[in-house]
């Protein structure tokens, strides 16, 4: 492969509220096997990428517990790798990361290190498969110095969360505008992007030194029309998780048997870490429809459309529905379900009742596990 | 110099051929177990959790699956820089070429191997049970005996001993005699194949006994160190051991895994089981499914009814189809609106729509009535079965049917339908 691989997981979220108080964005669990980085990391993995770095500043333990070994990807070979950047002290920069572009720049030694003449840049809160080399061939194509991957939102979807793309017949992009006001054009940018490795020093180096920071801003909006920016349309399966709803969404599309399948049972698969959990188990009174379970699940009562996640406890008559029950819950009897997003490691007790009346609601307790 | 005070032998090239069609291709300890688990995960788990880091696998009978399976031992954490795990097949020398003839006859042959890590102890383990054991303690006991030798052994009901090799211990726990499936024993502890040995008493015994044919632990080494009068005594273990050599016991002891609180538990944080994990999808239940009392294993997608079983990693369970107190390996394709009830299925077996497994009554297996029996239906692993036959128990098949093999569209029960590989 041509290219390394840069994923940006340093983001936060202040739509995801709770949710992100002890994670970062990149680490959300996402349909009860995996967190929302193994996507960005499979795709890497699958299109021979070797050298992948990850950027992360807000709440990085999280995903460095993680990436805590390459090997579930395949990376950690002795050529290429998966390297975690944090931000850092030293002699010449005292900074957190200050945006995007000032993340890279300040892991700038990395890019100049490498011999690969291109460089693939992605977000680590994305859903989707994509064969980068496909992406490659297009920019190398059009003889691109910037390519954008992009998307069509479905009518009636909201643009303006999103930086929106404007594209003439030959696919060159004449106008980007981050998170207007008045979205213009329904073509959204996936935050995928391919670009030069001299190219992208270049533009980097020139933007800090200038006080500007933010990749999307004082990079692709700034020179949309001194550089050749191209867009590559995708059709298939792309979510991004920045909001709650958009997180329970994007985990219930799961339940649909042609996400399911896009996801799981077509190559390539998707990688995460493995852990070494027992299969799930269905006891005397469980009645499971139209869910996904994860393992080291124990089920005692009712699940319906629902994501449970790995290593979660249902008590005798608990009913679970439309919801979404992270890692190491446990669940006690008589528990009342629906509409919610119950947080990692929770403890909830016996007899609870918790109802999402108008949107999703999260939920976090913190009870004392074995003192119930 | 390496040196590890303790190193493990664990003797996994034994077929099993009561297990049937389900070892024809497999060795034993690679027969799949409790969902997502291979019989060869207990006592590598065990090893590992002991803080025993050097295994030596002897492998002989269908080596394939279980190398694959090991690899260089990454999901035990026996990738190591010294020791780990070691597959040890048989090998040519230069003035005799043997297979391994017994068990002790294959350990002697891996001399080379124990020597280079200057044990002062060897523990000697087979592969084909299930059960969690601290061999860290059991090697303490051996300490503080100043033991040459110590045997594993298990209290078994006084009626039952005569089916095994029973050891008589003084009240130090040492032992005095032993009785191989004796008629009448005169103790209830029974040896469990697992052996400590202080590593010059082991060595002289191999030595000594190199011109033995079939070499075995249980009826010639123990004898020997025995009759040299050397210490050796039984370690009582009293916890959960299964050996699941056939296939009713087989059957029982995954079984026994569903209970509500299994006497073996698998979802207990200490003492974990390890099994080479794939990176796999979670599980899908559908609308229409009823599961109960079932343990089921990644990536599996049911859509009809699973009472009573334990279902491998990738098993689909179609539209209608009813399962029932069976065993379905990974990866095996069930159609719709099938029955099937008390069947082991083995992995990678696509079973078509219609078909109904275990009608009838029980008729005893017309070939092998002592392997094929307690009403099981077992199928071999990649076996085809073709839409709407009928199969009986006590009965086996193996390889790719069709329409045709079935007389009547019946296998009737008693019968066994091999297509492909031996006949066992």
């Amino acid at each position: 492969m041509k290219a390394v691989g840069l994923i940006l997981a340093g983001g936060n979220s202040r739509k995801m509220h709770e949710l992100t108080s002890k994670r970062a964005v990149a680490a959300m669990p996402i349909a009860g096997s995996y967190r929302a980085i193994d996507f960005a990391l499979s795709n890497m993995s699958n299109s021979h990428v070797q050298k992948v770095a990850v950027l992360t500043q807000f709440n990085s333990r999280s995903l460095n517990e993680h990436l805590n070994s390459s090997k579930w990807w395949d990376f950690g070979r002795k050529q290429g790798g998966l390297y975690v950047f944090s931000p850092t002290i030293t002699v010449e920069n005292g900074y957190w990361y200050r945006g995007t572009a000032d993340a890279i720049f300040q892991n700038l030694d990395f890019l100049k290190g490498c011999h690969e003449p291109y460089v693939i840049v992605t977000s680590g809160d994305a859903i989707y498969k994509m064969d980068y080399n496909k992406i490659l061939e297009y920019h190398l194509e059009k003889k691109a110095d910037i390519t954008v991957v992009c998307k069509d939102l479905e009518p009636g979807e909201d643009a303006t969360r999103f930086g929106t793309v404007h594209m003439n017949e030959n696919y060159r992009i004449d106008d980007f505008e981050e998170k207007p006001m008045v979205a213009k054009s329904c073509t959204i940018s996936t935050g995928i992007y391919i670009i030069r490795r001299r190219l992208l020093i270049d533009l980097v180096e020139r933007c800090v030194e200038e006080d500007r920071y933010d990749f999307v801003n004082d990079i692709l909006i700034r020179y949309k029309n001194l550089k050749k920016m191209y867009g590559y349309k995708i059709k298939s399966y792309w979510s991004n998780i920045s909001t709650v709803e958009d997180y329970y969404h994007t985990n219930m599309d799961f339940l649909k048997p042609e996400v399911r399948n896009y996801f799981f049972n077509e190559y390539p698969k998707i990688y995460s870490k493995v852990s070494d959990l027992p299969p799930a188990k269905y006891n005397p009174g469980s009645a499971v429809k139209n869910s996904l379970v994860g393992s080291g699940t124990i089920i005692n009562g009712t699940v319906e459309n629902s994501i449970l996640f790995k290593k979660t406890f249902v008590g005798n008559n608990c009913v679970i529905k439309n919801s979404i029950i992270l890692n190491d819950v446990y669940l006690g009897d008589n528990t009342y379900i629906e509409n919610c997003i119950v947080e990692s490691r929770g403890t909830i007790r016996a007899n609870t009742r918790y109802v999402g009346e108008d949107g999703v609601k999260v939920v976090i307790e913190k009870n004392e596990r074995y003192a119930l | 110099m390496i040196k590890k005070e303790m190193i493990a032998m664990l003797l996994a090239g034994g077929q099993g051929s009561r297990l049937g069609v389900l070892t024809a291709k497999v060795a034993k300890p690679a027969v799949a177990f409790g969902g997502k688990y291979r019989i060869i995960d207990f006592p590598l788990s065990n090893c590992i959790n002991s803080g025993v880091d050097t295994v030596g696998v002897l492998t002989q009978y269908q080596p394939l699956r279980l190398n694959t399976h090991i690899g260089i031992g990454i999901p035990w954490d026996l990738d190591r820089n010294v020791g780990g795990v070691t597959i040890l097949p048989p090998y040519e020398k230069s003035t005799s070429s043997e297979w391994y003839t017994g068990t002790a006859n294959a350990i002697y042959q891996n001399m080379n191997y124990m020597e280079s890590f200057h044990p002062d102890y060897v523990l000697i383990l087979s592969g084909d049970h299930i059960y969690k054991m601290d061999y860290e303690v059991m090697l303490d006991f051996h300490k503080a005996n100043h033991a040459d030798v110590t045997i594993a052994a298990m209290p078994v009901p006084m009626e039952e001993a005569s089916r095994f090799g029973i050891v008589v211990t003084d009240t130090e726990s040492r032992i005095q005699n032993f009785e191989e499936k004796p008629a009448k024993p005169s103790s209830n502890l029974a040896s469990m194949g697992i052996y400590i040995f202080s590593w010059p008493v082991l060595r002289e015994s191999l030595i000594a006994l190199s011109r033995q044919e079939n070499c075995d632990f249980g009826k010639h080494i123990i004898p020997y160190c025995h009759g040299l009068g050397k210490r050796m005594f039984a370690y009582e273990y009293n916890g959960y051991w299964k050996d699941v050599g056939t296939l009713s016991s087989y059957w029982e002891a995954n079984m026994e895994l569903i209970d509500i609180i299994p006497e073996f538990n698998l979802y207990e944080e200490f003492w974990k089981i390890y099994t080479n994990s794939e990176n796999l999808p979670p599980q899908y239940i559908s609308e229409q499914s009823v599961v109960e009392r079932s343990l089921i294993s990644n990536s599996c997608e049911i859509y009809g009814e699973v009472r009573n079983s334990v279902l491998g990693a990738g098993v689909t369970v179609g539209k209608g189809s009813i399962v029932r107190d069976s065993i379905i390996m990974r990866g095996v394709t069930i159609g719709n609106n099938c029955v099937i009830d008390r069947a082991i299925i083995a992995e990678d077996t696509n079973i078509g729509d219609d078909v109904v497994i275990g009608i009838g009554g029980e008729v005893e297996n017309k070939e092998k009535p002592q392997v094929y029996s307690g009403g099981l239906v077992t199928i071999g692993e990649n076996s085809v079965i073709p839409s709407s036959v009928k199969i009986g128990k006590n009965t086996a098949i193996s390889g790719v049917t069709a329409v045709k093999d079935y007389k009547d569209g019946i296998l009737a029960g008693g019968e066994i339908l091999i297509k492909a590989g031996d006949r066992i």
